[in-house]
């Protein structure tokens, strides 16, 4: 029944559309096309990457989706927790699971630019915000165009995806195993640090490459956020792809990006291993 | 008991806190679309004018067209592909290669949207293909035909081939065995990943963005290069009429899969 020529459309797809322009990008980023139309091997295009303007902006870019990723816990981590454990109660019981995760992920299947676009029309200067906070007597905020603004988009876009990991994490942990930490005198706070913490850390990894790569890359998120005018390596991208003099720098730029991504891979990887040979014990 | 109270209480204050920074957003656009005047901070008014003005927006409509279609056409093929994948990878014996395919296949996952867009944008280029409708949905084909994969494999390496082997041996044809043993079995993983592919498809900007061209736009794209132009009321109907349409879609999923075999898109999804 299992026959291999069945996957044999499928591996050719991902022949023509993933690999071979793959190996496009490779090609661009180690060239450099002269006026007469001829290739020649260079690294010109990586050097240029060590300029004082791009490294700012890979830092920049870096720092924001820290920033995402570490609010995404904060406020993801306590929600899929609670979540999880009212599931957990109603499922012991033998009752259907309380369908509060759906609710958090059902923004999520809107289309992303109009929840973007939600947050534009309360941040705006003459926005739902500011007049609420004048109709308060406050002081306005301006928060638009700023990297605040870019960041709120960013985990507002993502947290989904570090809510779901860390549910499904939560979910699966065996009750016999935070009974016996009861039993063996370990109060409420101690068996979480001790006991659900650590078991749950592979569901707040995943959550993280999830969340991290796609925030260093939405170039949608800041120019919708910041007009522009902040660059993150993802516009970067986007204006040298769009441009067709840009396109070898480009290419060298997605492929620091694919490093960043196969980097974080492995680590989550190699933690996932560690985490596993701690659960033998 | 006092407790206990205590902290299911501070848990719902956070869970309420929670919702609003979710759904405000949309609460706000969804009551501004019904505003007579062009503003998001007065109310002017009772009004269902740009409702009135999205249906009559051509470039809208259009786009809305684009991708549904695109997002039908694609879930479809790649649900073929992915399905009929996803059989064939499990007849491979060697682990290596077994290993090297499952790798190719996941590229599409792990490695950033905006290098899948900008490559398959320089292979469309480098090999004259103009950049419009085909191209959006080969790209999305492309980009679909993994999460089919990845949501059937276990349904298969569940499924006990013997099944298949017996029905054989009572001499049912290889394609009316499979049809009648094991496409049951491995049908809700089908399903799901043909519904991850299509809500996949709609969503989807950034691979879009690279891969679209000569005017084909879709919802995301369209939407985004006018909002930059100013905020206009009319896609604050657009919003409530997608999400309306989305709540409905989540909630016919939600009743199948709990009443059938309890697995939900949305797990795949996480």
């Amino acid at each position: 029944m299992f026959k291999k020529t069945l996957s044999y459309p499928h591996l050719v797809w991902m022949v023509l559309f993933v690999i071979a322009p793959m190996f496009l990008i490779f090609l661009y980023a180690f060239t450099v096309t002269d006026d007469g139309g001829t290739l020649s091997f260079t690294l010109e295009n990586f050097a240029k990457f060590f300029e004082p303007m791009y490294i700012k902006i890979l830092f920049n870019s870096v720092w924001i989706a820290f920033l995402s990723v570490v609010f995404c816990i904060i406020l993801g981590y306590p929600a899929a927790k609670i979540i999880a454990d009212r599931d957990r109660r109603r499922i012991a019981m033998g009752k259907k699971a309380t369908g509060l995760l759906m609710l958090f992920v059902m923004p999520m299947w809107m289309n992303v630019m109009l929840r973007l676009y939600a947050w534009l029309t309360i941040l705006q200067p003459d926005g739902v915000l500011n007049s609420f906070l004048s109709l308060l007597g406050l002081p306005k905020l301006d928060i638009m165009y700023t990297q605040t603004a870019v960041v709120l988009g960013t985990v507002y876009d993502f947290i989904p995806f570090m809510i779901m990991p860390i549910y499904s994490v939560l979910i699966k942990i065996d009750d016999s195993v935070i009974e016996a930490a009861q039993d063996l005198g370990a109060n409420k706070m101690r068996v979480f640090w001790k006991v659900i913490l650590p078991l749950s850390l592979p569901g707040v990894v995943s959550g993280i490459t999830m969340v991290f790569l796609p925030a260093l890359t939405s170039f949608y998120i800041s120019d919708f956020f910041s007009g522009g005018q902040f660059m993150l390596i993802g516009n970067l991208i986007e204006k040298n792809f769009k441009n067709p003099v840009g396109r070898n720098f480009g290419s060298a730029l997605s492929i620091i990006l694919m490093i960043f991504a196969f980097l974080s891979m492995h680590v989550m990887k190699i933690f996932n291993k560690s985490n596993r040979q701690m659960d033998m014990y | 008991m006092k407790k206990h109270f205590f902290k299911n209480f501070i848990e719902n204050i956070y869970l309420f806190l929670m919702f609003l920074f979710l759904y405000f957003p949309i609460v706000i656009l969804m009551i501004f679309s019904f505003n007579n005047i062009k503003s998001t901070s007065n109310w002017g008014g009772f009004s269902t004018r740009w409702y009135v003005q999205m249906f009559s927006d051509d470039a809208l409509l259009g786009a809305f067209g684009t991708t549904i279609t695109i997002a039908i056409i694609a879930a479809l093929v790649s649900c073929v592909i992915g399905t009929a994948a996803a059989i064939g990878i499990q007849g491979f014996r060697s682990k290596k290669l077994k290993g090297l395919i499952n790798a190719v296949t996941n590229l599409p996952m792990v490695s950033s949207e905006l290098v899948m867009g900008v490559s398959m944008m320089m292979l469309f280029l480098t090999v004259n293909i103009p950049l419009g409708y085909f191209t959006l949905l080969l790209a999305h084909i492309t980009f679909c035909v993994p999460y089919v994969i990845v949501s059937v494999l276990p349904k298969l390496v569940q499924l006990d081939s013997g099944l298949y082997e017996a029905a054989l041996d009572l001499g049912a044809k290889p394609f009316y065995a499979f049809r009648k043993v094991v496409l049951p079995e491995i049908k809700p993983g089908i399903i799901s990943g043909m519904l991850i592919a299509f809500t996949l498809s709609i969503d989807d900007f950034v691979i879009s963005f690279f891969t679209t061209g000569n005017g084909v736009n879709n919802l995301s794209i369209y939407i985004y290069s006018s909002v930059r132009r100013g905020v206009n009321p009319m896609y604050n109907a657009l919003s409530t009429v997608m999400f309306i349409l989305v709540a409905i879609l989540l909630f016919v999923i939600n009743k199948r899969s709990s009443s059938k075999t309890g697995d939900s898109p949305i797990g795949v999804l996480g």
